[in-house]
């Protein structure tokens, strides 16, 4: 961690070492404000919630959300939960293999994007849905899906 | 003058209803029209949204899937008189998708504004809460014994019980739990709850707080929700800010605090010990049973942990009282229940009914059949822990009772549909894939059973001939009753509902003809 990055952990640490049970906000928080949770920041996060390393790295690995390493510049998240797969989110995922030559927890050649399944959004009443970026899209079509592909594709190059 | 109302609702948005407002917005502008856009909740009427409505002398007028290059036609017409276009659906509460259902637990949705209290106020929001500060505690806790309000959850455990327990624990803290870890596909009834009505859920905890001597609550929302994250913190700074929450939420000196907190995604936390665990920030295992959580819940604490839908149900039971509540429903099936229709389904939305509708009724009255146009082939109730019902018993009513006798459940009300283009097969095998990933690996049955599930499926489905696929068969029933009986929790311990009923129900997707499943 830079400077800047560290700084940053000890103001999170403050706000969250005596909130109970404050170890997955303080995690949230993390990774909001740095883009992943540094592996050289666990002992520190230890230390300040009184917690062995183990522990930390535990929750760490326990949930799909938190990452140790950076995210690329865009995420892809595509359901693949029962609803959306009745509505063809398997063609998706098949696409995204044929178009970009990413797979699941996979990214693409040039690093810019990641996929990852997710099993559902709520939106199973429009299915198939994913997130990108954090936004979601519902009633997916192979046609809008790449649009949106084109979309980051355009915004990643200027 | 125009009023236009256009929800809010994630998934709206998901399908364009914020480009459609800032559409009309600017057409507006660029007209120099007077109107107004009000934000709402959705109706639950999913495959009309973006779903417009128009205030008209008559009730609102609805247009449908609008896209905002529609929109410079919309205001073409007389709008406001209910004019005639292409998009119109009528009045919208006059459709027979929604005039026909009974929203008690919806009754807002789609009318108010998620964010506004005086539209909660307006429209019956905190008349259970102030009925409930002129009850003893006793009292309280009667009147939700009373109603018969079973959990919404999935396991449908009487709620009064759980309140009474919590309730008659002696113990300086006590906490009320919302689990909105709302994972099961095909649900989307608690975002539709937090996102547009969130002073119901606030209330209602608030409610049970009082009843069971608890001045803490949490609400516990998976990460994939980020709006209703978003929403139920910006309500409960409202509701503080006007004395709902705080020193004294009922006039008699009565505390009590909400806190939201975010999962991290992991499907395992809406079970309620790994939920637990989740809040005091370590991973979401799931622990033994018992000390049950009424008794030695977060924090060793007792608490109340209740599903969105049942905590959002309490308001009502209170103000319009137990009596009222339980004239809807059947059996001990008492109520009403939020539907969600879901999947390769023609009409997808919320029905909000009283127990004791067919399922028929449901996929077809309401649903319309699939999406594809094709005949349904099955249907999956009650999430990924949840049997395929094939045709053959679409009129078992839906009820917890009835749906148990056919080895099904009703878990949270979510109901997926499909045509043949789905391969019950492969679904089985996903069935134990995603008990693979998502299991929390403190039991064995489960965290290494679906891994050895998914590898028996593999080999059932691509056995040469009957002698091989009869003694692979043979090893996934027993390992599903291994599952079944030996799991310490829900997921180990319902996956092989959705695996045995494929293979019962739908043998030829798994190469076994009926004769051999007969035997």
């Amino acid at each position: 961690m830079n400077t800047q990055q560290q700084e940053t952990l000890q103001q999170l640490l403050q706000q969250y070492r005596d909130l109970p049970g404050g170890l997955l906000p303080l995690l949230h928080a993390v990774q909001d404000a740095l883009g992943h949770i540094p592996a050289d920041a666990i002992p520190t996060i230890a230390r300040a919630m009184n917690q062995s390393q183990a522990e930390v790295h535990g929750v760490i690995g326990f949930y799909h959300d938190f990452r140790t390493s950076p995210p690329a510049a865009h995420s892809l998240r595509l359901c693949r939960a029962e609803a959306c797969q009745s509505m063809g989110s398997e063609a998706l995922a098949a696409q995204l293999r044929t178009q970009l030559g990413v797979d699941d927890h996979g990214h693409t050649a040039d690093g810019q994007l990641e996929l990852r399944p997710v099993y559902c959004l709520g939106a199973c009443a429009c299915a198939p849905a994913l997130q990108l970026d954090g936004q979601l899209h519902a009633r997916v079509t192979p046609e809008k899906l790449s649009a949106l592909l084109a979309s980051c594709s355009k915004e990643a190059k200027c | 003058m125009l009023t236009l109302y256009i929800p809010m609702d994630s998934v709206a948005c998901a399908v364009g209803a914020d480009a459609v407002a800032a559409a009309f917005a600017a057409e507006a502008e660029r007209r120099k029209l007077d109107i107004t856009i009000v934000r709402t909740s959705s109706r639950g009427l999913f495959w009309l949204e973006p779903l417009v409505e128009v205030d008209t002398p008559q009730g609102r007028a609805g247009y449908r899937e609008v896209s905002p290059d529609q929109v410079a036609s919309l205001l073409d017409v007389d709008l406001a008189a209910n004019g005639d276009h292409l998009l119109s659906v009528g009045l919208v509460e006059e459709l027979p998708y929604l005039k026909t259902q009974q929203r008690l637990l919806f009754a807002r949705a789609g009318i108010t504004s998620p964010l506004s209290l005086e539209h909660y106020l307006a429209h019956g929001g905190y008349q259970g809460l102030e009925h409930a500060a002129r009850l003893s505690h006793d009292e309280i806790v009667a009147e939700v014994l009373e109603s018969g309000l079973r959990g919404r959850g999935g396991a449908a455990f009487p709620a009064g019980i759980k309140w009474r327990t919590v309730r008659q624990a002696q113990a300086e803290q006590k906490y009320v739990v919302c689990n909105a870890d709302e994972g099961d596909s095909g649900s989307f009834a608690d975002r539709m709850l937090m996102e547009g009505d969130p002073f119901l859920l606030i209330e209602g905890m608030t409610i049970a707080g009082l009843a069971v001597g608890a001045s803490r609550g949490y609400i516990y929302v998976r990460s994939e929700y980020a709006p209703a994250i978003a929403v139920l913190r910006q309500a409960i700074d409202i509701a503080r800010a006007h004395g709902y929450l705080g020193a004294d939420v009922a006039h008699g000196g009565h505390e009590f605090e909400i806190e939201v907190r975010e999962g991290a995604g992991a499907y395992i936390c809406g079970e309620e010990t790994s939920l637990l665990e989740s809040v005091e920030g370590r991973r979401g295992t799931v622990r033994a049973k018992p000390p049950l959580p009424a008794l030695h819940g977060l924090f060793g604490q007792p608490t109340l942990v209740h599903n969105v839908l049942s905590l959002a149900s309490v308001p009502l039971i209170l103000s319009r009282g137990a009596a009222w509540y339980r004239n809807f429903g059947m059996g001990r099936s008492l109520g009403t229940m939020a539907f969600q229709l879901a999947g390769n389904v023609r009409r997808g939305g919320l029905v909000e009914r009283a127990f004791g509708l067919t399922l028929r009724e449901l996929v077809f009255d309401y649903g319309g059949g699939t999406a594809s146009g094709k005949p349904v082939k099955a249907v999956q109730l009650g999430g990924p822990l949840g049997a395929w019902i094939p045709p053959s018993q679409f009129d078992t009513p839906l009820d917890y009772e009835a749906l148990a006798a056919i080895g099904a459940m009703l878990g949270h009300g979510g109901a997926v549909l499909c045509d043949d283009s789905l391969h019950l097969g492969q679904m089985a095998r996903f069935a134990m894939q995603f008990c693979a990933e998502e299991s929390c690996g403190k039991c064995t049955p489960c965290r290494i059973g679906s891994t050895r599930g998914v590898e028996v499926i593999e080999r059932l489905l691509a056995a040469p001939d009957s002698a091989e696929r009869e003694r692979q068969r043979a090893l996934l029933d027993d390992l599903c009753d291994t599952m079944q009986y030996g799991s310490l929790c829900a997921l180990g311990g319902m996956t092989p509902f959705p695996v045995q009923s494929a293979m019962r129900h739908f043998p030829a997707d798994f190469g076994l003809d009926t004769q051999e499943q007969a035997r």
